[in-house]
C-alpha cells in the first residue's frame, strides 16, 4: 500500500497530524501535560492536608498543653503559659522515669544493631532467589501476628514456670540462669520480671525495624568495594571499620531511630514482662487517664522528641549521613 | 630471568562451567600485558585469580616467582584499578589514594604526601578535598589510578578501565596509561573486549576464548598472523577467508585472512571478480564491501583513489605473502 492510499483515506490533511481526542482520559492529559502543576497539587493535597491537619496539628495541640499546667488544689488545667510543668519533669522519680527509659531504648537499640548486623549483612551479600524471599518471610513473620500475643508469648517463655527455666534445668544451667537472675538492678525474681525479660521482649519485636533498614543500606555497598578495599592491603576488621560500616550507618542510624523511637514511646511490654517500674509510656498513659494532669502528659511526650532531635544532630555532626 | 606472572596449567571451574581452562601464560617484567576475549572468555577471571579474589581449582599461579595459591588479596603486592573503579564514596579524593598506606599503618603526613604526589602524577593536583561523587567519569579514573599506584605495586591490574569512558577521552587515557607504564616500569596487566585498545596500548596481546587462549604475541602478530580463525575474526576488520574461498583465491583449503588494505581493485590481471555490494565511507578512505564466489571480502579504497559504484563487477588483486593461511580452524 503506498502512502497516497493512506492519505486519500483521511478526511482532511491536518488528521495525519493531530490524532482525534478520546474522551475525558485525553482531555485531562492534555490538561496535566499543558500544567503539570495541577497535577502536583491534585496528588498532593490529600496527602498534604492530612499531614498539616492530623499529624502537625495534634503534635502543636500537644506542645501547647505541655506549657499549661495543673492546680493542685482543684485539679483543673490553668491555661496561661508556665514553664512549670516541664521543671516538674526534673524531679528525682520523673527524672528516674526518664533516665530509665533512655537507657533501655539505647540498650534495646544497641542489642538490635548487634544481632541485627550479621543477619542484614548476609541477607544482603550472600542470599539469593529462595534464601533472600526466606529472609523477608523470616524477618517480617513476628511484625504479621497480634503485638499483644506475642509479648504474652513471651511472659510465658520467661516466666519461673516457663520453658527456659524449665530448658536451663533440663541442661542442668539452672546456676547460669540464677547468677544472671541475681546480678543487680537488671536482675529479679524471674526473667519475666526483670529488666533483662523487658529489655528481650523489646529486642524481639522492634529488631525487624533495625535488620530492614540495614540490610537495605548494605545492599548499595557493591562488592568490589570491599574488593577494592582487601586489593589494597585492609585486613577483614579494617575492612568492616572503614568501609563496611561507615557506609552501612545511614541504614543503621535509620534502624536505630525505629528502634530507639519506638521503645520510648511503649507502654505495654513494660507493663507486662518486667519490674513494675515505670517507664515513660506508662508514665504518660497513667497521666492522662487516671491522674488527669494532661499538661505533665505531654511535657512526658515531648521528652522522646527532643531525645531524638539530639541524637539526630549528633549523627549528621558525626558524620553518619556522609554516605547518602 | 622471573617472569612478573606465571600461570601453569590454571584452571577455574564454576560448577560446570569452566570460566577458565587449563591457562598457561607468563608476562615479562616491566612489559604491558592485555588480555583480550569477548565477555565470558576468562579473561577476567584471570585477571581475579592474580589479585586473589578467585581461587584457582587447578594449576599453580606464581608472582615473581613465588607460590600465591594461599596468600589472599590484601597480602599479594598487586593491586586493581577495577572497572566500576570501586571508589570509597564516603572519603574524599586525597582519602581514597592515602587508603592503602593508612590500613598500613603509615603516618598521616607520609601518606598524604604520598597521596598528593600520586594526584599531581594524575593530574589532579587540586582535587584532593572533592568527594569522588564530585568528579567526572575521566577524574575517577585518574583517581582509581593514583589510588591503586599508592602502595607501589610490582603489578598493576587494570579491568576494562576506559570501558565507562567516551571515545575521546578513552584514547587520550590510552596513550597516558601508557605514557605512565613506560614512566613507571610497573607490569600493567591490561583487560578489555577492545581489540583497538589491546592493540594499540599492549606490548604482549594474549587472546581469550572460552576459557582458553587462542593466541599470544606482539599485536603484529596477532593482526598480520592470527592463529585461528576465532582470533582473526575477534580482532576483527581482516578479511576471514573460509577453506572453500581460500581455495578459490589460489591458498590451500584452510582457512586464511586477508587485510582489507592489502586488496586492490584493478582493471586487468585479476585473480578474482566480485561485485560491489556496499561502500563504507571512514574518512581516510572507503570501505568496499564485495560480493566473491563463496562469500564477501572486504577491500580498503584509500583517499585519491576510484571508488568503484554499488553494482560494479570489478577485478581483485593481492599480494601473494599477504594472504596468510591459518594453523588451525
Amino acid at each position: 500500500m503506498s502512502l497516497a492510499a493512506i492519505d486519500s483515506t483521511s478526511p482532511t490533511p491536518q488528521a495525519t497530524a493531530i490524532l482525534p481526542q478520546r474522551g475525558i482520559g485525553d482531555r485531562l492529559s492534555a490538561l496535566f501535560w499543558r500544567r503539570p502543576e495541577i497535577l502536583l497539587v491534585v496528588l498532593l493535597i490529600l496527602p498534604l492536608g492530612w499531614l498539616t491537619v492530623v499529624y502537625l496539628g495534634s503534635l502543636a495541640a500537644l506542645l501547647l498543653q505541655s506549657f499549661y499546667s495543673i492546680d493542685e488544689f482543684s485539679g483543673l488545667i490553668v491555661r496561661e503559659f508556665t514553664l512549670r510543668t516541664y521543671l516538674e519533669l526534673l524531679r528525682p522519680a520523673n527524672m528516674d522515669i526518664i533516665i530509665r527509659t533512655v537507657t533501655m531504648a539505647a540498650a534495646v537499640t544497641l542489642g538490635a544493631a548487634v544481632i541485627g548486623f550479621p543477619i542484614a549483612y548476609y541477607a544482603a551479600r550472600y542470599a539469593r532467589g529462595s534464601w533472600k524471599a526466606l529472609f523477608y518471610l523470616g524477618v517480617m513473620l513476628p511484625l504479621w501476628s497480634s503485638y499483644l500475643v506475642k509479648v504474652y508469648a513471651w511472659k510465658l517463655i520467661l516466666a519461673r514456670e516457663g520453658i527456659i527455666t524449665w530448658a536451663t534445668d533440663l541442661i542442668g544451667a539452672s546456676a547460669v540462669l540464677n547468677g544472671i537472675l541475681a546480678l543487680p538492678v537488671i536482675g529479679g525474681n524471674s526473667l519475666s520480671t526483670s529488666y533483662i525479660g523487658t529489655w528481650l521482649v523489646f529486642l524481639y519485636v522492634w529488631l525487624p525495624f533495625m535488620i530492614l533498614p540495614m540490610q537495605a543500606a548494605l545492599e548499595r555497598v557493591p562488592q568490589s568495594m570491599l574488593e577494592a578495599s582487601a586489593d589494597l592491603g585492609a585486613s577483614r576488621l579494617q575492612t568492616f571499620r572503614t568501609v563496611v560500616f561507615p557506609l552501612a550507618m545511614p541504614g543503621i542510624i535509620a534502624g536505630s531511630i525505629f528502634t530507639f523511637s519506638l521503645t520510648m514511646g511503649d507502654y505495654i511490654i513494660p507493663q507486662i514482662v518486667g519490674s513494675s517500674r515505670r517507664f515513660i509510656g506508662q508514665a504518660v498513659y497513667q497521666l492522662q487517664g487516671t491522674a488527669g494532669n494532661i499538661p505533665l502528659a505531654a511535657a512526658f511526650a515531648v521528652v522522646p522528641i527532643i531525645i531524638m532531635l539530639i541524637y539526630l544532630t549528633i549523627a549528621r555532626r558525626k558524620g553518619a549521613f556522609d554516605a547518602l | 630471568m622471573i617472569n612478573a606472572v606465571e600461570f601453569a596449567n590454571v584452571s577455574r571451574h564454576f560448577g560446570s562451567v569452566r570460566a577458565v581452562d587449563g591457562v598457561d601464560l607468563s608476562i615479562t617484567e616491566g612489559s604491558f600485558f592485555a588480555m583480550l576475549g569477548p565477555s565470558g572468555s576468562g579473561k577476567t577471571t584471570c585477571l581475579r585469580l592474580i589479585s586473589g579474589f578467585e581461587k584457582p581449582s587447578g594449576g599453580m599461579i606464581r608472582i615473581f616467582g613465588q607460590d600465591v595459591s594461599m596468600i589472599p588479596p590484601n597480602r599479594r603486592n598487586v593491586n586493581t584499578v577495577f572497572q566500576d573503579y570501586a571508589l570509597f564514596p564516603h572519603m574524599n579524593v586525597r582519602d581514597n589514594v592515602a587508603y592503602g598506606l593508612m590500613v598500613k599503618g603509615v603516618d598521616k603526613r607520609t601518606r598524604y604526601g604520598k597521596a598528593d604526589e600520586l594526584l599531581a602524577l594524575v593530574k589532579l593536583d587540586s582535587y584532593g578535598a572533592r568527594k569522588p561523587g564530585e568528579l567526572s567519569g575521566g577524574q575517577r579514573q585518574r583517581v582509581a589510578l593514583a589510588r591503586a599506584l599508592v602502595n607501589e605495586p610490582r603489578v598493576l591490574l587494570l579491568d576494562e578501565p576506559l570501558g565507562a569512558l567516551d571515545l575521546k577521552l578513552r584514547e587520550a587515557m590510552q596513550d597516558e596509561l601508557k605514557a605512565l607504564q613506560r614512566r613507571l616500569g610497573i607490569t600493567f596487566v591490561f583487560v578489555t573486549h577492545d581489540q583497538g585498545e589491546a592493540l594499540s596500548m599492549a606490548d604482549t596481546v594474549a587472546v581469550f576464548n572460552e576459557g582458553r587462549i587462542a593466541q599470544i604475541g606482539t599485536p603484529a602478530e596477532i593482526y598480520d598472523r592470527p592463529r585461528t580463525h576465532f582470533v582473526a575474526d575477534f580482532v576483527g576488520s581482516s578479511n576471514v577467508l573460509s577453506p572453500d574461498m581460500a581455495r578459490s583465491f589460489g591458498a590451500p583449503a584452510r582457512w586464511a585472512s586477508l587485510r582489507p588494505e592489502a586488496v586492490h581493485i584493478v582493471e586487468s590481471n585479476a585473480r578474482a571478480r566480485g561485485t560491489v555490494t556496499a561502500l563504507r565511507y571512514i574518512g581516510a578512505g572507503t570501505r568496499v564491501i564485495l560480493a566473491v564466489p563463496g562469500g564477501e571480502i572486504t577491500a580498503f579504497v584509500g583517499k585519491g583513489l576510484k571508488v568503484p559504484e554499488q553494482g560494479a563487477e570489478v577485478g581483485l588483486s593481492w599480494d601473494d605473502t599477504v594472504l596468510h593461511v591459518m594453523e588451525e580452524g
